[in-house]
């Protein structure tokens, strides 16, 4: 029981080391796994990219955005057409440019749209720009698609993972700064929320391109491992869904839901889709209708649960303990 | 100079008058009451003066310089703060973590965290609400989340407080608790307007009184003289409050 008390009191000390350790154990994965493993954990950590900055806006704010697709696309189209010219870490930060830039152009004009229009709407951006970078490709290249040079998995790898560290900790002070809070009441009551003196049209606006600037980033990782891409590959609806899927899973009340939630995810898509081939999604399926059904706040919701649980049979157990005491006196 | 000034003030949704040529006015450190019958466009009203919705035509000025046209979180930090007839907490959040964004965004000047948190939690403890300040805001009763959005509206730091029906669906009791929250808001320098069902209340508390129907101005004045006047009685009191009161 002082293993309860330990663990409270040193809390944020604990998840620090814990953070470190994690971040330690992706840095040396490379160095005694093969290259088809390093692959794997490199798609879960965008993935984990992808479902963290989409809870930030959506989770918090109530504003379904189905638009990771569009900015993860664009930071895939960003690297196939600048790798022959810049550096990869100029391609990143470009990427996240024209990511925050489009998102605040694509806030201003839809962000007065509620619920499900919203939605709707983003979900037509990914296919608008589907189309339209097609259209631009057959119009000046006169081809569809494009090669790109792959770069080697291990620096793929450790530049993701400078990515979750940044993406992770720039939303978690977000997420407890002022603005966390305006996002949360928007989300509560947007009405209300603009008669506390919140600014909601450019709070919802300007963290919808900060979002947007991670997905972005993201893409330009993945294109290097992926090969070949055309718009259908780099503009793909799998990759707007996934991170709602993910961040749905594992619970958005807490930042760390979303990552467990791409964690778990992202592993288990690999595994099944080595398995079961095609037949994958059938199994993501039923998992996510159970998670649904029997957990609406997601992996992180049973923390509480477990806790109250945990601690219920602690104190039955000193109690116990005591009243044995006592019979003993 | 009143602190609060409409002039002309209409508001028409479609081809119905909601609100129709009204004048008023709100001197500072009174208590103003604001009734008459359902649909008598009392919360239009509210909603045209904290810019929920925009004007048809007429001006609205706070401390001389005109509001309207502005956005509803302007109005909020030059330092109008309403409460709602329906309640609108944040669902998602605990009691503090409300009024804190009151706190935070209420004011034309940027507030520091250690202050928008004192702020806070001096307005849930104004209210009577600092032992609840962890739980969520679900669990809280009606009265008690009608008293988070009146502990959020002070976090701003408000001069004119719109008070919307805070007191419907209370209990006797309640009400008297109530009713002396809103002296107490006074008494701390801010001014009320507020719209009001309950007639105990307005008579208890407002210094002078407003009637609305149809969307038109038909009275105005201190209790004693709403209480009898002819148009009024007709109206919205009927007889049996006259003989009560």
């Amino acid at each position: 029981m002082d293993i309860t008390r330990f663990i409270s009191t040193h809390r944020r000390f604990l998840l620090v080391g814990f953070l470190l350790l994690v971040v330690a154990f992706v840095a040396t994965f490379p160095l005694y796994t093969q290259q088809s493993h390093v692959r794997v954990l490199t798609i879960i950590l965008i993935y984990v990219v992808l479902a963290v900055s989409w809870a930030m806006f959506s989770g918090t704010t109530g504003y379904m955005s189905l638009a990771p697709a569009a900015f993860f696309g664009l930071g895939i189209y960003t690297m196939a057409l600048l790798q022959k010219t810049l550096p990869f870490p100029v391609i990143i930060v470009i990427a996240s440019l024209i990511s925050f830039a489009f998102a605040l152009l694509v806030g201003l004009v839809t962000l007065r749209l509620r619920g499900i229009y919203f939605a709707i709407f983003t979900f037509g951006l990914v296919i608008f720009l589907t189309e339209l970078v097609q259209f631009l490709e057959t119009r000046i290249y006169h081809g569809h698609g494009w090669n790109i040079t792959p770069i080697d998995n291990t620096t793929l790898l450790y530049t993701m993972l400078v990515l979750v560290v940044v993406t992770v900790l720039v939303i978690y002070f977000i997420r407890r700064s002022r603005y966390g809070l305006a996002l949360l009441s928007i989300g509560g009551n947007e009405e209300a929320a603009e008669h506390m003196g919140i600014n909601t049209t450019r709070t919802k606006v300007l963290y919808f391109a900060v979002s947007s600037i991670f997905m972005g980033a993201a893409g330009v990782v993945l294109a290097p491992s992926i090969i070949y891409i055309n718009t259908n590959i780099a503009f793909s609806l799998f990759y707007s869904f996934m991170p709602i899927l993910m961040a749905i899973f594992g619970g958005m009340a807490h930042l760390s839901g979303p990552i467990i939630g791409a964690v778990i995810f992202g592993y288990l898509e690999k595994m099944l889709r080595a398995q079961w081939s095609t037949y994958f999604m059938l199994g993501f399926g039923i998992i996510l209708v159970v998670v649904i059904l029997f957990l609406p706040n997601g992996i992180i919701g049973l923390v509480p649960t477990l806790q109250g649980k945990l601690g219920g049979l602690m104190t039955r157990l000193r109690k116990g303990e005591k009243g044995e005491q006592h019979a003993n006196a | 100079m009143p602190m609060l000034e409409g002039q002309d003030v209409t508001k028409y949704f479609g081809g119905l008058a909601a609100v129709s040529h009204v004048d008023f006015h709100v001197e500072q450190g009174e208590i103003v009451g604001l009734i008459g019958p359902n649909g008598a466009g009392k919360t239009t009203l509210f909603n045209l003066i904290s810019a929920a919705l925009p004007l048809s035509s007429g001006e609205i000025r706070f401390k001389g310089q005109k509001i309207n046209g502005l956005k509803p979180h302007q109005i909020c930090r030059l330092g109008i703060a309403r409460t709602f007839q329906e309640t609108k907490v944040f669902v998602n959040m605990p009691v503090f973590q409300n009024v804190l964004a009151g706190a935070f965004f209420g004011s034309q000047d940027r507030v520091s965290t250690a202050d928008a948190t004192r702020e806070a939690s001096q307005a849930l403890e104004f209210v009577g609400l600092s032992a609840m300040s962890a739980t969520p805001i679900k669990d809280l009763t009606l009265e008690n989340q009608k008293r988070v959005e009146v502990a959020r509206a002070l976090a701003t730091k408000p001069e004119l407080l719109l008070l919307d029906e805070l007191m419907a669906g209370l209990t006797p009791t309640e009400v008297s608790e109530a009713m002396e929250l809103v002296r107490k808001i006074r008494d701390n320098g801010i001014t009320v307007f507020m719209v009001e069902h309950v007639m105990k209340a307005i008579m208890g508390i407002c210094g002078r009184v407003m009637v609305l129907h149809h969307g038109e101005k038909i009275a105005e004045g201190t209790c004693n003289e709403i209480s009898c006047n002819k148009t009024v009685i007709d109206v919205y009191l009927g007889e049996e409050t006259r003989a009560g009161s």
